[in-house]
C-alpha cells in the first residue's frame, strides 16, 4: 500500500553551517519546521559546523553556507541558502506533502 | 623572505626564469596577482610552476584550489613539465582541493555566502602552512551559482581575506571580449595583473606575456616572449641585460697559431666574442672550426650550432682541410647541434642554445651562421636575440664565434653585420679576389677590443692542411 511504503521511506539530511550565524540559525529553524510538518518520524538531520570540522567540507563539495544536503534518498541533492522558500525546499528535497 | 627589488614592499620570487627579472624581483608578497589570457595560453601551467618552484626552490609550501580540473588531471597535465604534484602532496608540502559545483544538483533559496569556500581554503593553507596559493579559475563559480550579486561580493571578500592571510596568490581568469577577464576580476585585483597571449605569426607560434599593471613597482612594459617546454616556463629575457660582467685578462689561442700572431697579445681574450664575416665561399666555417679545434686541444667542451650543414656534412668537409671533427665528436667534447632556422621561432632557438649551454658547459660556442636567422626574424629581433645570447655567454665567460654571410662588398652596409658588429669584441672579415683566374684569399682583422692587431690584409690559401698564410705575419 502506498501510505505504508511512503512511511518506511527515510530522509537523511545534513545541514552545513559555519558557527551560529543568523543565516545558519534561520536555515536550521526552517528545515526543522518543514520536516515536522511533512516528514514526521521519517527523517534525521545531522548538523555539521565547518568551523569545528573544516575537513568535512570537501567530502560533500560544500562551498556555500548554509547548505542542506539530502544524503538519502539518492541521488544527492543540495539546497544552498537560508531555506526561506518552503516550496523550493520541498521540491528540491523531493518531499511530497502527506496532508494533500 | 625572498625579494631583491628596490621597491618599498617585499616581493616573492616566482621561480619562473625571466619573469623575476621582468617584474624586478617577483610578485608582491602576500598579495593577489591576476593572470589572465585566452584558453590554452598557459595560465594554469604558470600557476603550477609558481607553486612547485615555491616548494622546491624557496621552501614555501603551496595550495592549489581548482574549479575546472580535478587534482589528478592537473597533476597529469603538469607532469610533462617535470612537476610531480602527487609527490609534493605526499610530502605535505602541497595541498590540492578540487571544488566541483554541479548546478543540476543544487537549488538556491534565500540568503547564503561562500564561507565554506573560505573554510576549505583556510584549512588547506593551515594544513601545510602555505605561503603560496593558486585559485584556478574562480570564474567557474559564475556558471555554478545563480546569484551573481552574492558571488561578486564574496569574491571581493575572498581577495581581501587572502591579503589578510598574507599568502601570495595567483588567481587565473579567462580573457573576455573587451575586458581582461570575462567577469571583470581585474576590478578586484588591483596590485598586479599579467596578461598571457598565444598567437601565430607567419606560421610560427609565439607565446607572449605582458605586465598590464604592477602597482608600486617598476616593471618591464614590453611584451615578452615565453616558452613552455619539458623544464617548465621561461620568459625572455632569461638574463637581465646589464653590462655587469667581469672581463677576463686571460689570453687564449684562436686555434690557428698564425692568426694568434696577428694579435698583439698573441691570442684573444677569454670570454670574448668573435665575428667572422665574408661572402659565400670565403671559408668562414673553416675559420670558425679552428676555434673549435683550439678549445678541443685545451680539453674544453665546444658547442657548435650549425644552421646550414648537418654534423656529418660538416665533419666531411672539414676533414678535407685537415680538421678532424669526427674524432672530436667521438670524444664527446664537441657537440654539434644542427637545425634549420625556420624550424622554430627565434626564441626557441635561443632556448635550445641556453639549454645546451647549461647541459654541456662549453668553453666555446660557435653559431654558423647568424645571417640565416634573419630569414625568420626582423633585424631588430635577431639583434635582440644575439645581444641576449652574447650577454649570457659573456656572463659565463664563454668564448663565442659567430659567422655571418655578407652579400655585398661593403660589409658595413650589410644588415646582419650591422646588427652585431658593435657587439663583437673582435671582427674578422674574409674575402677573395680573382687574380689570373685564381682565388686570392684575404683575411682582415677589422677591429678588436683591448689590444692591437695587424692592420693590413693577410693573404692565405687553403689546402688539405688547412689555412696557410703567405707572408710571415709580424707581431
Amino acid at each position: 500500500m502506498k501510505s505504508t511504503s511512503s512511511k518506511k521511506k527515510i530522509w537523511q539530511l545534513r545541514l552545513y553551517i559555519a558557527g551560529q550565524t543568523p543565516k545558519s540559525v534561520l536555515a536550521l529553524k526552517n528545515i526543522n519546521k518543514y520536516c515536522k510538518e511533512h516528514l514526521e518520524g521519517q527523517y534525521s538531520i545531522e548538523i555539521v559546523d565547518l568551523l569545528k570540522s573544516p575537513q568535512l567540507a570537501d567530502g560533500d563539495q560544500i562551498f556555500a553556507i548554509p547548505t542542506l544536503v539530502r544524503k538519502v534518498p539518492e541521488p544527492i541533492r543540495k539546497i544552498i541558502g537560508d531555506l526561506s522558500n518552503e516550496e523550493k525546499v520541498l521540491v528540491g528535497l523531493n518531499i511530497r506533502p502527506l496532508s494533500k | 623572505m625572498p625579494g631583491t627589488s628596490k621597491s618599498s614592499f617585499p616581493k616573492t620570487l616566482t621561480g619562473i626564469s625571466g619573469l623575476d627579472e621582468v617584474t624586478n624581483g617577483g610578485f608582491p608578497t602576500g598579495r593577489p596577482v591576476l593572470i589572465c589570457g585566452s584558453a590554452g595560453c598557459g595560465k594554469t601551467l604558470f600557476a603550477a610552476q609558481f607553486i612547485v618552484k615555491g616548494i622546491t626552490d624557496f621552501n614555501e609550501n603551496g595550495v592549489i584550489m581548482t574549479f575546472e580540473e580535478t587534482a589528478k588531471d592537473l597533476a597529469k597535465n603538469v607532469r610533462s613539465l617535470g612537476f610531480d604534484l602527487e609527490d609534493l602532496q605526499k610530502k605535505k608540502k602541497l595541498r590540492m582541493d578540487y571544488v566541483r559545483i554541479e548546478r543540476s544538483e543544487i537549488e538556491e533559496t534565500g540568503e547564503y555566502d561562500l564561507e565554506a569556500l573560505f573554510i576549505r581554503l583556510n584549512h588547506a593553507i593551515d594544513s601545510v602552512n602555505a605561503k603560496r596559493v593558486v585559485i584556478d579559475t574562480i570564474e567557474s563559480l559564475f556558471s555554478g551559482i545563480e546569484n551573481t550579486g552574492i558571488l561578486r561580493a564574496e569574491i571581493r571578500r575572498l581577495f581581501a581575506w587572502l591579503k589578510e592571510k598574507g599568502v601570495t596568490t595567483i588567481i587565473t581568469g579567462e580573457r573576455g571580449e573587451n575586458t581582461l577577464t570575462r567577469q571583470g576580476l581585474e576590478e578586484y585585483v588591483s596590485d598586479c595583473v599579467i596578461l598571457l597571449d598565444f598567437r601565430v605569426i607567419e606560421q610560427i607560434a609565439t607565446r607572449r606575456l605582458r605586465i598590464v599593471k604592477y602597482r608600486g613597482s617598476t616593471h618591464g612594459t614590453n611584451e615578452y616572449p615565453f616558452l613552455i617546454d619539458d623544464k617548465g616556463i621561461s620568459v625572455f629575457p632569461v638574463t637581465s641585460l646589464k653590462l655587469s660582467y667581469s672581463s677576463s685578462d686571460k689570453i687564449i689561442s684562436t686555434g690557428l697559431p698564425a692568426l694568434d700572431r696577428m694579435y698583439s697579445k698573441g691570442g684573444i681574450y677569454k670570454g670574448s666574442s668573435v665575428l667572422i664575416t665574408g661572402v659565400a665561399g670565403t671559408a668562414k666555417t673553416t675559420l670558425a672550426s679552428y676555434f673549435a679545434q683550439g678549445a678541443y686541444k685545451r680539453k674544453e667542451n665546444v658547442l657548435f650550432f650549425s644552421f646550414e650543414e648537418s654534423p656529418d656534412q660538416l665533419a666531411r668537409n672539414l676533414a678535407e682541410v685537415g680538421i678532424n671533427f669526427r674524432s672530436m665528436i667521438k670524444s664527446g667534447r664537441l657537440h654539434i647541434h644542427a637545425s634549420r632556422p625556420s624550424l622554430q621561432g627565434l626564441e626557441s632557438h635561443l632556448l635550445s642554445l641556453y639549454k645546451l649551454i647549461e647541459e654541456l658547459n662549453p668553453s666555446t660556442v660557435i653559431v654558423d651562421p647568424i645571417s640565416s636567422l634573419i630569414t625568420i626574424g626582423s633585424d631588430l629581433e635577431v639583434r635582440g636575440m644575439l645581444i641576449r645570447l652574447l650577454d649570457t655567454l659573456k656572463l659565463k665567460q664563454v668564448n663565442s664565434v659567430l659567422t655571418s654571410l655578407t652579400h655585398i662588398k661593403r660589409i658595413e652596409k650589410d644588415n646582419t653585420v650591422h646588427a652585431v658588429s658593435s657587439l663583437a669584441d673582435t671582427w674578422i672579415d674574409l674575402s677573395y679576389e680573382l687574380v689570373n683566374g685564381q682565388r686570392q684569399r684575404e683575411l682582415q682583422i677589422v677591429k678588436t677590443r683591448g689590444m692591437g692587431h695587424v692592420a693590413n690584409n693577410q693573404e692565405f690559401s687553403i689546402s688539405n692542411k688547412g689555412f696557410t698564410f703567405k707572408k710571415t705575419t709580424r707581431k
